[in-house]
């Protein structure tokens, strides 16, 4: 097939498939083939997923790959003065991505054409066919077209013998082998050439059926060998045909002789183990949990397994070993049981849930979405014993400050770290494993290894004692809080608020279950109550002690305030008898802080307290019975307080008499005059700027403004305005909590039972 | 900085919470011991000298002799699932067919059953500290004699064996599913370990971890195994410690005569068949004000790293070397225990 007539073939297929015909987007449409059915499903999480990773892959270095494959397919530019070098560029960036992520089964269908043409040199050549890794498959339609290309005998005998090579060790990998198998006879023929001899041997070895079994075949291999004495290869395929057609060979091979084919996937060694783990990646459905490392880490000290994950596989292999004999059908009509590489989707494990055979290795279950499932609500023991301890081990072997010198698995721990994290999420729920890996390895934490993943662990501890925990876990990771960096807390701190969540999540979710399973904690609502109190009000003193620590930062206020505002729902959103407020120094932190969206955000937390607060009155009220979870009146007492504060500060001017008391005479020594209303909403520093800015919209030419104008009924299109700025905080917290009268006044919630 | 009090709770629950957490499950359990484990010092600060008539009657003297006298390289082994003492025939099979699969890849065809290897399982009957231990087993690998007319059993290749010495503290944690065998000892090639230890993970979904010994570890072993009466004595007790420095790191070696080390060992030792935690540190700082007067290195310094008495010799790698016969199990029953705390 000359080069012109391939040219057009491709852009044949193009217009078929996308009505273009520029050859140029033929690389994009082949994603785009490639991507409908997938991409709705990849998550950010699609990492191990090769159409996902090169979906994401960087844009440059697609584009690199493109321009690179363009540049093959032009062919070299004889004018060009810099050509060697743009050759290199091209080839580099073609070995780095096909050495990484592989090249998509089109890639490797015009380079493979372009190796084989011998349009550019021999070493060129060699260096295009050592990288035809592909992706995930070979189409079997390139293999036929590069077979033609050595009919016409334009390469070199050595890029004819890499390219048997490369046949021979990518043959798994081709996708279909019909055509290919059609061309039995013209590979036949090359067993003539000394030098491919052994390379065509072990393909036709690969390729072999009964049919191609045929007298002149086998009169042929005898003549061959007849001439070439014993040659291990011809006996591999002489006594392969001896096998299918044992009347036609007469010839005593030797029985009990090992025979060997020269080696030929050692060029490709780490490549194939790559694109197998590729291909052995679960099944399409389930792409949101991509999981599994992503490339192939090196053998080092691993008992030869690629990764730190197993690979999935059935366990028939132990369940048979229990009986004495086994038979041959036992083994394949394994009635009753189901296959777990059969397993592709959610309604099949449903179906075959009873009688699903598992892996042999239960570690393999945190690469398959659906086994995970499995493991999350079967309670049999074995299984979730065998799971543990093979993620403790794992854990503590690959954890990479245990030992020195071991940093440059670094990024493997990551991603097996990320892996469990993935899972986690996706159970919504935490390994007992990862817990008692924290145990051990949070003492010996730096704080900045792994950062983001070790934190995720701490977040996704499952719910437990605190007063149990605190010991190993929290007081570890207070020490690294108070000498660590502003960033490290507020991470400390959100993950701390997610950890909350997936303790009142859990919480919620096993008080409505509780008649139906059994939960693995026999607790008491009580305790479990207790538990959360302490942790919140153990971040309550972190969050205390780093305010001071960091000069009130603001953005570290931030993150305190999102944890009170899943603290100040809890018995709204979770269900949960469970009402704890924030620490004063939290409080007046926020209240007198000159961040307009802090002050919001603290408006929008009373709020909700004040709901909370209500609606666990409005409870009590209701059922009369003394309930074990009343509110003790200090709760409400310490809410009415804060209240009276922040409406003191902010609404009634009058700041200093309840709530923070201060005295008056310290309060004249300062030499303001006017401190009564100095924070309230207009003169508040975080609001003052709003009250300029409303006062300049009401006149813009007023050359000075005075903020002490706005009263009556400018006061409450002043407020309108502050609304209509985004601070929904505020606009809750003063519809709930003022009442709207002459005299403005707190509104508290009565404590006495006498609402 | 704060002091960290918790305030009043308000739920006014009655008792502390750790009264409801009664572990339901044998997870729960395990992570409750692991929380001991953790929060408090991590071995008992008394151990039993190894008592010399704890080996069961039944041994095999033949097999316990094969067990002297060899390096062994130390692993610990989560419980095997599914293992059963009935199909060691089988086993030996399969691993056989494993072996050399493994050792052919690569290789395109094998013609005939030519193995040039066996694989023989067979149990250690009676090793083991009580009756609740599961039994030890033996696995060899032998090759076999090439020609047809000398059908005997040929050369040891690798050995590996698997054990419980006074297990307890696993073996109440697991279910009749489970295998105990926490100590995994090797001796051979590593590359034969490596594929025993695949096929032993993939068959019954066990986990096998070096074993180091870190210096702590080591120094209970000096004290322990010189508090042993031996009736003549093989080897010098000798110490070695490491000292980083480079380009190469220094040796020291330190040797005693074993009755002078016995002696400083009486002079310690109070309370018959008991060791305790203070007696092991003074008998160490004995070793080092010994060794500073002399030669003003202060030993505490550096690392020990390799332990040799004429009961065993042990090193900080995960070697380990048993010499006396009549210790054997006491000597087993230690490094069991750190094998359990290194899986637990």
């Amino acid at each position: 097939m000359s080069p012109q007539k391939r040219v057009k073939n491709v852009k044949a297929q193009n217009r078929i498939s996308q009505g273009s015909n520029s050859f140029q987007t033929t690389l994009s449409a082949w994603k785009v083939k490639q991507g409908p059915s997938n991409s709705k499903n990849i998550s950010k999480h699609g990492q191990n997923n090769p159409v996902g990773d090169y979906e994401h892959a960087d844009d440059q270095a697609e584009d690199a790959l493109q321009m690179a494959v363009e540049y093959f397919e032009k062919g070299p530019v004889k004018t060009s003065q810099n050509k060697d070098k743009t050759l290199e560029k091209h080839l580099k960036t073609v070995e780095n991505v096909a050495w990484k992520n592989g090249l998509a089964s089109e890639e490797i269908d015009v380079l493979l054409n372009i190796a084989l043409s011998g349009k550019f040199g021999n070493a060129v050549n060699t260096r295009i066919l050592k990288c035809m890794i592909p992706a995930t498959v070979i189409s079997q339609d390139s293999v036929v077209k590069a077979v033609s290309w050595l009919c016409v005998d334009k390469c070199s005998g050595s890029t004819k013998v890499l390219f048997y090579r490369w046949l021979v060790a990518m043959f798994d990998f081709i996708d279909r082998k019909e055509q290919i198998n059609l061309l039995y006879g013209f590979f036949f023929a090359s067993l003539q050439d000394d030098a491919l001899c052994p390379y065509v041997c072990h393909l036709l070895y690969l390729l072999t059926k009964k049919e191609n079994v045929k007298p002149f075949r086998v009169r042929k291999l005898l003549d061959l060998q007849a001439k070439m004495g014993m040659q291990p290869h011809l006996q591999a395929l002489l006594s392969l045909y001896k096998f299918f057609a044992p009347a036609l060979i007469s010839v005593s091979l030797p029985v009990r002789k090992k025979i060997y084919f020269k080696n030929s996937e050692n060029l490709w060694k780490m490549a194939l183990l790559a694109v197998k783990q590729r291909n052995q990646g679960p099944s399409p459905e389930p792409l949101k949990l991509m999981l599994g490392p992503a490339n192939v880490r090196p053998l080092k000290r691993k008992w030869n397994s690629l990764s730190i994950i197993p690979v999935l596989n059935s366990s028939s292999y132990t369940k048979e070993y229990g009986k004495k004999e086994v038979s041959l059908s036992d083994c394949l009509n394994r009635s009753g049981s189901f296959p777990l590489e059969q397993l592709k989707s959610f309604p099949q494990l449903l179906q075959n849930i009873h009688c699903l055979e598992l892996p042999s290795q239960m570690g393999s279950v945190l690469n398959n979405s659906l086994l995970l499932h499995y493991i999350n609500c079967v309670r049999d023991e074995p299984v979730l014993l065998r799971f543990y301890y093979w993620l403790s081990q794992t854990l503590q072997e690959e954890c990479i400050w245990y030992k020195v010198n071991n940093y440059e698995h670094g990024k493997e721990f990551t991603n097996f770290l990320d892996t469990i994290i993935r899972a986690e999420c996706f159970l919504q729920e935490g390994f007992y494993s990862c817990e008692a890996f924290l145990y051990k390895s949070l003492p010996l934490w730096d704080g900045l290894c792994c950062r983001s993943q070790f934190l995720q662990l701490v977040s996704w501890i499952p719910f437990s004692s605190f007063s149990e925990v605190k010991p190993l876990l929290f007081d570890h990771l207070a020490q690294l809080f108070f000498t660590s960096t502003i960033y490290f807390k507020c991470s400390v701190l959100q993950s701390l608020k997610e950890l909350l969540q997936n303790w009142l999540l859990w919480l919620s979710m096993d008080i409505h279950m509780k008649p139906v399973t059994n939960s693995p904690l026999e607790t008491t609502l009580g305790g479990s109550m207790n538990s959360v109190s302490k942790l919140i009000h153990y971040v309550g003193w972190l969050s205390t002690t780093a305010m001071r620590l960091e000069s009130n930062s603001t953005f570290l206020l931030h993150f305190i305030l999102d944890f009170y505002e899943k603290v100040c729902d809890i018995y709204i959103n979770y269900n949960l008898p469970l009402v704890v407020l924030f620490p004063p120094g939290i409080f007046y932190s926020a209240l007198l802080s000159l961040d307009t969206s802090i002050l919001n955000q603290l408006c929008f937390i009373m709020h909700r307290y004040r709901k909370n607060l209500t609606a666990a009155k409005k409870n009590e009220l209701v059922q009369k019975t003394k309930s074990e979870f009343n509110f003790s009146s200090k709760t409400y007492q310490e809410f009415n307080h804060y209240l009276t504060s922040m409406v003191g500060c902010l609404w009634t001017s009058k700041p200093f008499g309840k709530g923070i008391y201060i005295d008056p005479e310290i309060l004249e020594k300062t030499g303001v005059t006017e401190y009564k209303n100095s924070l309230n909403v207009i003169h508040h520093p975080s609001f003052l700027s709003y009250a300029v800015s409303f006062l300049l919209q009401e006149s813009p030419e007023e050359r000075t403004v005075n903020v002490s104008s706005i009263q009556g009924k400018k006061w409450s299109w002043y407020l309108d305005y502050l609304f209509s700025q985004g601070l929904q905080g505020l606009k809750l917290f003063i519809r709930s909590s003022v009442h709207h009268s002459s005299v403005p006044r707190a509104e508290g919630i009565n404590y006495n039972n006498q609402y | 900085m704060d002091s960290y009090d918790v305030p009043e709770s308000t739920p006014s629950a009655s008792s502390r919470p750790e009264d409801y957490f009664v572990g339901a499950t044998p997870l729960q359990k395990r992570l409750e011991s692991i929380r001991k484990q953790t929060s408090f010092i991590p071995t008992p600060p008394r151990r039993k000298v190894p008592q010399c008539s704890q080996l069961q009657e039944d041994v095999d003297p033949q097999k316990v002799a094969f067990l002297l006298h060899k390096q062994w390289t130390l692993y610990s082994l989560t419980p095997l699932y599914k293992f059963s003492y009935s199909n060691l025939k089988e086993y030996s099979r399969l691993l056989n067919a494993f072996i050399v699969a493994e050792k052919q890849k690569g290789l395109a065809v094998e013609v005939g059953e030519d193995f040039n290897i066996k694989v023989i399982f067979s149990t250690l009957l009676g090793m083991k500290g009580t009756q609740r231990d599961p039994e030890a087993f033996l696995v060899q690998i032998l090759s076999k004699s090439q020609l047809p007319s000398e059908n005997r059993e040929g050369k040891v290749l690798w050995t590996g064996w698997f054990c419980c010495i006074f297990g307890d503290s696993l073996l109440e944690t697991v279910s009749e599913d489970f295998t105990c065998l926490p100590l995994f000892l090797a001796n051979g090639a590593e590359s034969n370990t490596a594929i025993i230890g695949t096929w032993f993970q993939k068959t019954f979904d066990c986990y096998f971890s070096p074993l180091t010994i870190n210096a702590f570890n080591l120094s209970w072993m000096a004290a322990m195994w010189t508090a042993c009466k031996v009736d003549h004595y093989v080897a010098t007790t000798e110490f070695l410690w490491s000292v980083p420095c480079s380009p190469q790191s220094l040796d020291i070696s330190y040797a005693i005569h074993p009755e002078d080390a016995k002696a400083l060992w009486d002079s310690i030792h109070k309370t018959p068949g008991e060791v305790t935690q203070e007696e092991v540190d003074l008998f160490m700082d004995c070793l080092y004000s010994h060794f500073h007067r002399h030669f003003k290195i202060h030993l505490s310094a550096t690392r020990l790293v390799r332990v040799s008495t004429s009961v065993a010799s042990a090193h900080t790698d995960g070697k380990i070397k048993i010499l006396c016969h009549k210790y054997l199990i006491g000597v087993l029953a230690y490094l069991t225990e750190l094998a359990v705390f290194q899986i637990e």
